[in-house]
């Protein structure tokens, strides 16, 4: 039952049709999103920023900011799994995100030492949850060992649990698990790469 | 089964055929309000969407019922009615037939009309199409060939602008 698309000249007919703005469609977009979000439909809305550390995706909840990503975590997959893990009702929506990229920027631009936004931690539990909530005592400019935080977090032995927590950490730079160091000094990973942490505690150092 | 996709995909992947099935079916005037439901509401039913569900049949459904809604307020009577108004919107660039085909399609009666944008613009089979307009698919299937023919009719056969090529 293919036939029917075997008309080509029925498509020629209608082929004036094909042409759909792009700037309509724009505007169509926007105004769904400003009427979800008023009718508490819109669960997630993302956008990206630029910043220092390349292009970062943020995405809030009506509650708050619920996650940023980095470039190689794939932003794509990375709402994905927001879709399967909170809610597929996702919109591009700047808006929503509007404080967020202007505290990053204050904080990139070295204007601001701590964030003022309400933070949704749906994406973490238990253990790792208590890491990412002490995580945010840690003073700008300052840093502390994985053995530090996990006594912090009431855990003295779950050192390796500190950098789980840490690695799998969805609210990075807004919660600063780049202010987590070895023992020895050195950086340790970081899920935006090494030198995204150099950047960061370089930045928070001058 | 694969997992469902951000909202924000389904709108830019269907986006154009919803705006384009809007338009045959309101008209230049009303498509847009047509879209405008047709997306919040399927965003607020789309987590109860079964997975793997057809998401261009569904969409082309809940654009039907919006479009009878849209009709029915604004002309208070049962829907959809005959004959679109005439209106020259600007839409589309001059001379590229855009304005030409909406008036044409926009004076088929309601049924063919449908049966064209479902089947032709948004590429429902005409079993669809059926459930859609109420009726058989043979129904259907002759509602859209009518329509066509109509179409046809009125934008090439009937329109004094239509010359005919010359063989030099």
């Amino acid at each position: 039952m293919t036939i029917d698309h075997n008309e080509p000249d029925v498509s020629e007919l209608l082929a004036p049709f094909d042409s759909v703005e792009p700037a309509v469609l724009q505007r169509l977009h926007d105004r769904l999103a400003a009427a979800a979000a008023e009718q508490h439909t819109l669960d997630i809305a993302y956008r990206t920023v630029d910043s220092p550390i390349g292009k970062l995706l943020l995405a809030a909840t009506e509650r708050g900011m619920v996650r940023v990503a980095f470039e190689v975590e794939d932003h794509d997959a990375v709402l994905q799994l927001l879709a399967e893990k909170l809610s597929p009702r996702i919109l591009f929506s700047a808006g929503r995100l509007d404080p967020a990229a202007r505290e990053l920027d204050e904080y990139f631009a070295g204007m601001r030492h701590n964030f003022d936004l309400p933070l949704d931690f749906s994406l973490s539990r238990g253990f790792r949850l208590s890491v990412l909530e002490h995580l945010p005592h840690i003073a700008y400019g300052h840093t502390e060992s994985y053995a530090q935080v996990a006594l912090a977090a009431g855990s003295p032995r779950a050192v390796r649990a500190v950098g789980t927590a840490c690695a799998t950490n969805p609210l990075p730079v807004i919660v600063p698990c780049h202010r987590v160091v070895k023992s020895d000094g050195s950086f340790g990973n970081y899920l935006g790469g090494t030198e995204a942490k150099r950047t960061l505690l370089a930045l928070e150092a001058a | 089964m694969e997992p469902k996709k951000p909202f924000e995909l389904i709108v830019r992947e269907h986006g154009p055929t919803v705006l384009r099935v809007c338009r045959a079916v309101l008209g230049p005037h009303d498509a847009e309000d047509g879209w405008s439901e047709t997306f919040l509401s399927a965003l607020r039913a789309y987590p109860e969407l079964p997975a793997g569900a057809n998401v261009q049949a569904w969409l082309v459904t809940i654009a039907h019922r919006k479009s009878i809604d849209i009709v029915r307020t604004r002309n208070r009577q049962p829907v959809p009615v005959d004959v679109l108004p005439v209106s020259h919107s600007g839409l589309g660039i001059p001379g590229d037939g855009h304005a030409e085909v909406l008036d044409a399609v926009g004076q088929l009666p309601p049924k063919q009309r449908q049966a064209v944008a479902y089947h032709y613009l948004a590429g429902l089979p005409y079993k669809d199409v059926a459930v859609l307009l109420g009726g058989t698919p043979d129904a259907a299937r002759r509602a859209g060939a009518d329509g066509v023919k109509a179409l046809r009719t009125i934008l090439v056969d009937g329109s004094v602008s239509y010359v005919k090529e010359e063989t030099p």
